[in-house]
């Protein structure tokens, strides 16, 4: 059995998992500070969520095209995402984009408010308070966040095959191998791939059930008592 | 620290109108919940930002909305303690204290002033409540901040409690030395923490004194109701006096020649009726009393009566005699008939 698949999805993965971490906090964080295009920005942010994969992949095979100003800028710096696998770290990124985003600015908007204006009342920057404070005391959820963008991430199949392709041992991901494999008969060769996929998405829920029942316990103070 | 504060701002149907000036001093609010209270504190620390005026500390303008000023937070040193201390919950006290006090020699120091040795290393989740406290006041006059606001810091918390959290607030205010202002909606509270006193009601100020002369003569029904008076009734001009229209009777007051003469409301305080004897029935000042409840109170009873003359028992009608309970066992057999004395009569003209 050839488990590239395997390979290139956890890369695929943990890539668009930490790009999307970054982007999803910083937009979170940005769009909270909004006020009046509130509701615009987070309108669009969130489309990827509601729009098919293959919609999604479809938009992003016109961005990063040959006939689009993108595209063309990136093939003038000898860069092509199409076809490869950076291409569906791209697509996973996107899709994964607006569960990592929702879920932090549900989290942040829990945080306790005086917290925030006791901070600045402190004389705490704007960027010492999101690392010191934000962050922290809502990291149970953007955990949670973290942990869904990448079960998303792990199983992107629409627009992965838009973007990336199916190329075997180079774009060829373990959900795209389920399709390839029920496509040609190969019923085992499938069988076996769901088997990973399902291990990876019970680990991935089990830690993150363990991860925020820790880090809750860990704030509210439960356990640590006495010491 | 010299504060004078002139804004307004209006949340939906909410307008928030005050305008005042302290200098050096403990001053209070005292207000009902959703009178504006903390509002105006927030607007004072930057948290929220005026619609309109001017706010200025010593000769620093934080905010004028006429010349676009509008000091951010984090720059204007005002300390501000939360009524839920507001700790960061997954710092310890000492990584708490330091976020106010900046490098760690002033962060020890604030930590033994406040009896916080051995607890450096707690998560605030670990404290009992007045440790919270301590380290909330630590963190916040570690900053060495221009003025202090302490938003009911109290209000939350048992009586048990309150007194000793109270009596530490105080000693650290003491220390600070450069006043402050206290928000609360309890008027003993307030008298007890503070020289002057501003009462508001829906938005804007409606009695401003010194503590003493405003629990004697409150300017305003808002205020008089706030610091606790609870015989109330509307007034009518009588010749000299005054007619009660929900007592009933004739009274009549030793007033300021400077007032005015278009008062609408009189109070008196309940523990200020005196038991009078049964021959003054009639006279001026003087209730004949229905009684209709005896209520025991820990130290005292609370008699709450209407008076017999009373045409129609409106809102106002039911009042509130207090006295100790050896004075009740001397009074309570025989028909009640009460003094209004003419020195204790608050006289209100809104």
């Amino acid at each position: 059995m050839d488990y590239s698949p395997l390979w290139i999805s956890l890369k695929v993965a943990a890539l668009a998992t930490v790009c999307t971490f970054i982007l999803g906090l910083f937009a979170a964080r940005w769009v909270l500070s909004l006020k009046k295009i509130r509701f615009v920005i987070d309108g669009v942010f969130s489309l990827p969520m509601v729009l098919p994969p293959t919609v999604v992949g479809f938009f992003l095979l016109i961005i990063f095209g040959k006939n689009s100003v993108l595209g063309k800028l990136l093939m003038s710096m000898g860069l092509n995402v199409l076809f490869t696998w950076q291409g569906a770290v791209i697509a996973a990124t996107v899709v994964s984009f607006p569960i990592m985003y929702r879920t932090s600015i549900g989290a942040f908007e829990q945080v306790d408010k005086n917290l925030l204006h006791a901070a600045r009342t402190l004389g705490m920057s704007e960027l010492k308070l999101f690392f010191k404070v934000l962050l922290p005391v809502s990291w149970p959820g953007v955990a949670a966040a973290t942990i869904l963008a990448f079960a998303r991430a792990l199983g992107e199949f629409g627009a992965t095959i838009m973007l990336a392709g199916n190329i075997p041992g180079r774009t060829q991901t373990m959900s795209v191998a389920i399709y390839t494999a029920m496509q040609s008969g190969n019923r085992e060769l499938a069988y076996r791939w769901v088997a990973i996929i399902m291990a990876i998405s019970f680990l991935t829920i089990f830690l993150m059930n363990y991860w925020t029942s820790h880090q809750s316990a860990l704030l509210t103070g439960r356990g640590r008592r006495g010491r | 620290m010299a504060l004078y504060v002139d804004i307004r701002k209006r949340c939906g149907d909410f307008l928030l109108e005050v305008s005042f000036e302290t200098d050096r001093e403990m001053f209070a609010i005292l207000g009902a919940s959703g009178c504006g209270k903390s509002l105006t504190l927030k607007c004072i620390a930057g948290i929220e930002k005026p619609d309109a005026g001017v706010i200025r500390l010593d000769d620093t303008v934080l905010f004028d909305s006429e010349r676009k000023i509008n000091v951010p937070t984090r720059k204007r040193g005002i300390g501000y303690l939360f009524q839920d201390y507001a700790l960061f919950p997954n710092m310890t006290v000492y990584q708490n204290i330091l976020c106010g006090a900046g490098n760690k020699k002033k962060a020890y120091e604030y930590i033994e002033k406040f009896v916080l040795e051995g607890k450096e290393e707690l998560y605030p989740a670990q404290l009992s409540g007045g440790q919270k406290q301590r380290v909330a006041l630590a963190r916040m006059l570690s900053q060495a901040p221009r003025l202090v606001m302490l938003d009911e810091p109290f209000s939350a918390l048992d009586n048990y409690l309150k007194t000793q959290l109270e009596r530490e607030v105080m000693n650290a205010m003491e220390e600070f030395g450069n006043g402050g202002i206290f928000v609360s909606h309890d008027r003993n509270e307030v008298y007890r923490l503070t020289d002057r006193i501003a009462v508001m009601e829906n938005g804007s100020i409606a009695d401003i004194q010194d503590k003493h002369r405003l629990f004697e003569a409150p300017k305003t029904l808002a205020a008089t109701l706030l610091t606790g008076c609870k015989n109330i009734t509307r007034l009518e001009r009588r010749g000299d006096g005054f007619y009660a229209l929900d007592w009933g009777i004739l009274l009549t007051a030793v007033k300021d020649p400077q007032d005015g003469n278009d008062f609408r409301y009189a109070g008196v305080r309940a523990h200020f009726l005196e038991p009078a004897d049964e021959s003054l029935n009639g006279t001026e000042n003087v209730v004949a009393c229905d009684i209709l409840r005896v209520i025991e109170d820990t130290f005292s009873m609370i008699v709450l009566f209407t008076s017999r003359t009373a045409a129609e028992k409106t809102g106002y009608a039911v009042m509130t005699y207090e006295l100790s309970k050896e004075e009740w066992e001397a009074v309570k057999d025989k028909p009640l008939y009460l003094k209004i004395p003419a020195d204790k009569l608050i006289l209100m003209c809104r």
